[in-house]
């Protein structure tokens, strides 16, 4: 507990700042205001600590988090700053997955609710509501015991015509044995998208069982005798895996491929490409200039619209030709997952659903085995694994619902509130890299679901705009993707900071307007019932009541007190129509003043979130 | 002179009509004096489009073979494609349209010749009277007066014939101001902020020279807009080093020397030629959809006009942060005071004053600091993004101030009465209209040309209630706060319902924002039955009451 400690505001050029005190917990960093506010961190959001040169106001200590919150602290003695610091630098990296949070942490849920939480989502029932097992796709057990593929699931669907063999052998012949395996399957197109990782091709290489292979999935699509096979990675970053005796299809050595590139960078781009994003956005004092310049120079929204651009030619494949694709980047758990999942979301308006977004990022995701704990760095480990693969799979998708308001059933804080747990390591979805290390880490027995949480406060995520009806259930999303669609994310950079957001949500606002209305209309069926009761009991009455609702009395009511307390005078917007940050020293402007008047505080005394009003 | 003789092919079938996410359609194309009809012959579902010809930009005409294609870019920055078969009925008439869309006369313009097809409930030309805003002024302070020293324009062109002023200067002392103020346009009351009775005034820069002269008379009004004992700002939308400059013409500066309680700010905001280009590669870049993503962000860089957004939105929000936080008073100015400074002086009203954030407000804003005020209209919208010929005179000036509307409107969607189709309605008239509102430089021009008499005004139409009912904002809830934008550059968008209305297409977020509206209608009519039944069968309770007892 360090006191007098000050809290920076991350923009202002006034130097505003509070004061508060500082509490170092075994999960948490708490600070509280001197209005009791509390800004909570988790440890294991944390992303970096920085320690800046000594001020004269004490000793500057800067928390970058994996949710892009950046808080900057003064610590009033160098020698409480160095031991926050270190003790920072401790908490934040955790060498072993059992000392990760889900395994403390306790929603107070008996074992089977724990139990049934992690049943909620099931992908047998999934892959049976795709249809299959069918006549072409059946349930492969070669992977059962995790001999073939560790880093895929149990259970995979595969060609019937495929046999154990083939498939063997085709996983011999690809990176880290992870051989073409059904991803999602269209039933109305009869067409799959597939997924694998590389072949270990070489310059020359062949394998007959893998020909086979893909032979067979092209097979398995009675609608069409050819398939795609999308390489996510650019051509030459792929000619270079020849080199190490990896690569790519050689079109000649298999039947009825067609063979495409689609040029997604790679994890080690990504990475620095969302580093410079953030350096732009993070600039206090930005121009308009140096701000489209730095989202230009980061190359983060190229990268983005690569991936979504892929995942419409994916989608389309599949719904204008009724091909089957095969999606495959190097080892294929990452532009592969972005890609597949992706498509699958535009072609299904399942996935558009809250249930069915959760099935989404629980198969494409987390059981064909995205490095979640390497690429997030769940545990202190290599910083060159680190990538916002999953981050920019989210970020894709905000930018549909942006495109089709009314496509999507969640909202904007349902894909803030997962990459906030992504990397919350609270819950253990995403612990680990593959389903095999989870079933070795117990994490059912030891950790609880993210999903019945998120399903419990359903309510915060709905969409109020959407409209179960605006794309039959298997008709294609198509997505534009001229640049000029592709913002910048605000609510996922800037999160935090709230100087930045439009001072009157119109979004809340909607939310809480279509919440109220469904209890205006619980509240309508109660009245009319009541009426309709004492009508019953009164015919007297009943003609009097309709006389008075012809003509309704304005006359000042003597309301019964028990029906008072029955129906609280409702709340009309009052919380919505706030307006936060109505005070000049939030914006970059204020500088401007300070220049010439120095005698301002006396007039800037409202902090924002204080100003708080109703209109 | 005959519309008719610039018409020489009145009529041509077969005419494919292109537009931008349609279908295209074939059809007839009409000329007549002011409007270009396409309508197509399927009897289902006959498709029209009547075009202002004053709404036309500029016109290609290219052919391949027989078949003539002219590619006619409009104003509304909307662009359309003909193909006529025939090349002499399409030379003809790509040369009737350039013709009748450039007309010199202003007598010639469809707003002497339109005749509305509504019934006039309030005649917009005297909807916002001067006097009427001096009124409820008076209600508040008796400081400030009302002054017809310019009744018949003489003392300054570009002013209204009244004009308010500080109640110690008497009309003789502002002559002598006039003539101290690049085209006599001597400081007037933009707006009083009734919360700490802070004025802003505008006016032009004062023609100090190289030998700094003064005017006793300038220094005397611009005081008496002071507290005792306080200082005002002057917002200068000038570098310092061109308001320097501007003395060897004559222009100049307020020096502190004779203005001791005024404190100087350069704010530098840019005009004209700057700002046309800057409109024009925006529009370049937002109309090519080739463009990968670098490409589109340097583009939209090089444009710069977000830069000039913000620059604009900051020196607004500093006059009204001087006003409101600072508790004093601002005069406005930039060189000749009709073009920057009114967009300073009318954001920061937006910025201050609720009323400007309801519709009538607004109509009323527009009318005091834009058209009363003298920003040359006539001059500023002639041309729009297409144009070849480059005028000096163009300029996005009036866009911009709606852009920047905008922009505060997406950060407080709910204290608006209008919505964003209101401001698209308001930069649609001011480029090309059937009403006579934005015609002239002046009022001057306005009175010559007798518009009040002669045309229609746009508030006329405006304020039916067929018309309101689509410029509302449903999310509206008076707001009587000050509102501080944010200026960074992650707040500020780009304007897609002016820049990328016709690049893609907007069906699905119009069907969102329908659904929004419904949303707040159905509330209302829930909240509306909840009370009813409510109220009935309170009535039933005590009824029963009374009859027990």
């Amino acid at each position: 507990q360090v006191e007098q400690v000050k809290l920076l505001d991350r923009f202002s050029t006034s130097n505003k700042s509070l004061t508060g005190t500082l509490y170092l917990t075994a999960t948490h960093l708490l600070f509280i205001d001197s209005s009791q506010r509390e800004t909570w961190i988790l440890h294991h959001h944390i992303a970096a600590v920085e320690k800046l040169p000594l001020t004269t106001s004490g000793c500057p200590l800067v928390i970058q988090c994996k949710n892009f919150r950046i808080v900057h602290f003064v610590v009033p003695r160098e020698r409480d700053c160095h031991d926050i610091y270190n003790s920072l630098l401790q908490l934040s990296r955790t060498a072993k997955y059992e000392e990760l949070y889900a395994f403390s942490y306790n929603p107070k849920q008996n074992e089977s609710e724990q139990v049934k939480g992690w049943q909620l989502i099931d992908l047998a029932e999934e892959y049976k509501r795709m249809g299959v097992p069918n006549d072409y796709w059946q349930l492969s057990d070669a992977n059962r015991d995790y001999k073939i593929c560790e880093t895929y699931p149990r259970e995979l669907y595969v060609p019937r015509t495929a046999s154990k063999p083939i498939i063997v052998g085709s996983s011999k012949f690809r990176s880290k044995g992870r051989f073409p395996v059904l991803s999602y399957y269209h039933k109305n197109k009869e067409a799959a998208i597939c997924r694998c990782s590389q072949p270990l091709s070489g310059f020359s290489a062949r394998c007959l069982e893998d020909e086979h292979m893909l032979q067979a999935i092209s097979k398995a699509n009675p609608s069409n005798r050819f398939m795609y096979v999308m390489d996510t990675r650019p051509k030459l970053n792929a000619m270079a895996n020849r080199a190490a005796g990896k690569g790519y299809e050689n079109e000649d050595n298999y039947s009825n491929i067609r063979f495409q590139f689609v040029g997604i960078e790679n994890i080690h781009v990504m990475r620095s490409s969302l580093q410079k994003l953030l350096e732009v956005s993070g600039t206090r004092g930005l121009s308009v200039n140096d701000f489209l310049s730095g989202l230009e120079s980061s190359g983060w929204l190229r990268h983005i619209k690569a991936v979504l651009d892929a995942a419409v030619f994916l989608a389309k494949a599949i719904a204008v030709e009724s091909a089957s694709v095969l999606v495959h980047c190097s080892d294929g758990w990452d532009r592969t997952s972005q890609v597949c999942s992706l498509g699958a979301l535009l072609l299904d308006s399942y996935y558009r659903t809250i249930k069915g977004f959760m099935v989404l990022i629980e198969k494409d995701w987390i059981s064909f085995g995205h490095k979640f704990s390497d690429r997030c760095c769940q545990l202190d480990g290599d910083p060159k694994e680190i990538s916002p693969v999953f981050t920019q799979f989210l970020e894709s998708v905000w930018n549909l619902t942006e495109q089709f308001p009314q496509a999507f059933e969640y909202n904007e804080a349902f894909l803030l509130q997962i990459h906030e747990h992504v990397h919350s390591c609270q819950f253990g979805n995403f612990l680990g890299n593959c389903q095999k290390e989870r079933e070795d880490l117990k994490l059912k027995e030891k950790t609880y679901s993210l999903w019945p949480f998120l399903l419990s406060e359903q309510k915060k995520y709905q969409n109020p705009l959407y409209n179960p009806d605006f794309s039959p259930e298997l008709t294609l999303l198509e997505p534009n993707t001229v640049s000029f669609n592709f913002k910048f994310w605000r609510n996922m950079y800037h999160q935090f900071d709230r100087s930045m957001h439009p001072r009157q949500s119109m979004f809340n606002l909607i939310m809480n307007t279509s919440e109220q209305n469904k209890q205006l209309e619980e509240d309508i069926k109660e009245l009319e019932a009541k009426i309709k009761l004492r009508n019953g009991q009164s015919d007297v009455v009943l003609v009097k009541e309709q006389e008075q609702t012809s003509h309704p009395a304005p006359m000042a009511l003597k309301s019964p007190p028990c029906f008072q307390k029955e129906h609280p005078p409702m709340a009309v917007n009052d919380a919505v129509r706030t307006i936060e940050g109505s005070n000049t020293a939030d914006n970059r402007y204020s500088e401007l003043v300070s220049e010439f008047s120095k005698a301002e505080p006396a007039v800037v005394s409202l902090e924002y979130g204080v100003a708080r009003m109703t209109c | 002179m005959e519309f008719a003789e610039l018409i020489k092919t009145p009529r041509a079938d077969n005419v494919v009509l292109h537009c931008p996410f349609h279908l295209a359609v074939e059809g007839t194309l009409c000329l007549t004096g002011h409007h270009l009809i396409f309508s197509s012959r399927r009897q289902d579902n006959a498709e029209e489009l009547w075009l202002l010809h004053s709404n036309i930009d500029s016109i290609e005409k290219r052919f391949v073979g027989s078949l003539g294609t002219i590619v006619i870019k409009c104003k509304d920055l909307r662009i359309i494609q003909l193909d006529i078969p025939g090349m002499e009925e399409c030379l003809n008439i790509a040369s009737s349209i350039e013709a009748l869309s450039t007309l010199d006369s202003v007598t010639l313009m469809y707003p002497f010749f339109y005749r509305p097809m509504f019934e006039v409930l309030e005649d917009g030309w005297s909807s916002f009277l001067l006097e009427q805003e001096f009124e409820l002024l008076s209600s508040v302070t008796n400081e400030w007066r009302l002054s017809c020293v310019n009744k018949d324009f003489s003392v300054c062109p570009s002013y209204p014939p009244v004009v308010i002023v500080p109640k110690s200067i008497d009309d003789e002392a502002l002559r002598k101001v006039a003539l101290f103020r690049q085209g006599g346009r001597f400081p007037v009351l933009s707006y009083y902020h009734k919360k700490n009775g802070m004025a802003m005034l505008r006016s032009s820069q004062p023609l100090t020279g190289t030998n700094g002269r003064r005017c006793k008379e300038d220094e005397k009004l611009v005081n008496a807009t002071l507290r005792s004992g306080r200082r005002g700002f002057v917002i200068d939308t000038r570098p310092l080093a061109v308001a320097q400059q501007a003395r060897a013409k004559g222009g100049g500066f307020e020096q502190e020397v004779h203005y001791p309680q005024w404190r100087r700010i350069h704010k530098y905001i840019e005009r004209f030629n700057i700002l046309q280009e800057s409109f024009i590669k925006l529009v370049e870049a937002c109309n090519d959809q080739s463009h990968n993503m670098d490409r589109w962000l340097s583009k939209l860089e090089a444009s710069n006009w977000l830069t000039h957004i913000k620059e604009l939105l900051t020196a607004a929000c500093l006059a009204a942060q001087c006003i409101d936080r600072e508790g004093a008073s601002v005069l406005v100015h930039g060189s000749e005071g009709t073009d920057s400074t009114l967009q300073v002086t009318s954001l920061a009203q937006i910025i201050l004053d609720p009323r400007c954030r309801t519709i009538r407000g607004f109509q009323a804003l527009v009318v005091r600091e834009w058209l009363q005020a003298g920003h040359p209209f006539q001059q500023r919208c002639a041309q729009s993004a297409y144009s070849n010929s480059k005028q000096k005179w163009e300029a996005p000036v009036f866009l911009l101030f709606l852009e920047c509307v905008w922009q505060i409107h997406r950060q407080f969607p709910c204290s608006f009465e209008f919505n964003e189709q209101f401001l698209i309605m308001l930069f649609e008239h001011a480029y090309a209209s059937q009403f006579g509102t934005f015609l002239g430089n002046n009022e001057n021009e306005r009175a010559k040309l007798k518009l009040p008499q002669k045309t229609m005004s746009l508030w006329s139409w405006v304020n039916r209630p067929e018309e309101l009912a689509r410029f509302q904002n449903p999310l509206y809830e008076a707001n009587s706060l000050v509102i501080w934008p944010s200026v960074a550059p992650q707040s500020l968008q780009l304007w897609e319902g002016v820049f990328l209305r016709w690049n893609r297409p907007s069906k699905f977020l119009e069907e969102a924002e329908e659904e929004r509206i419904n949303i707040i209608k159905y509330n209302k009519e829930l909240q509306a039955k909840v009370n009813a039944l409510r109220r009935q069968l309170a009535e039933m309770e005590t009824d029963e009451v009374e009859q027990e007892e």
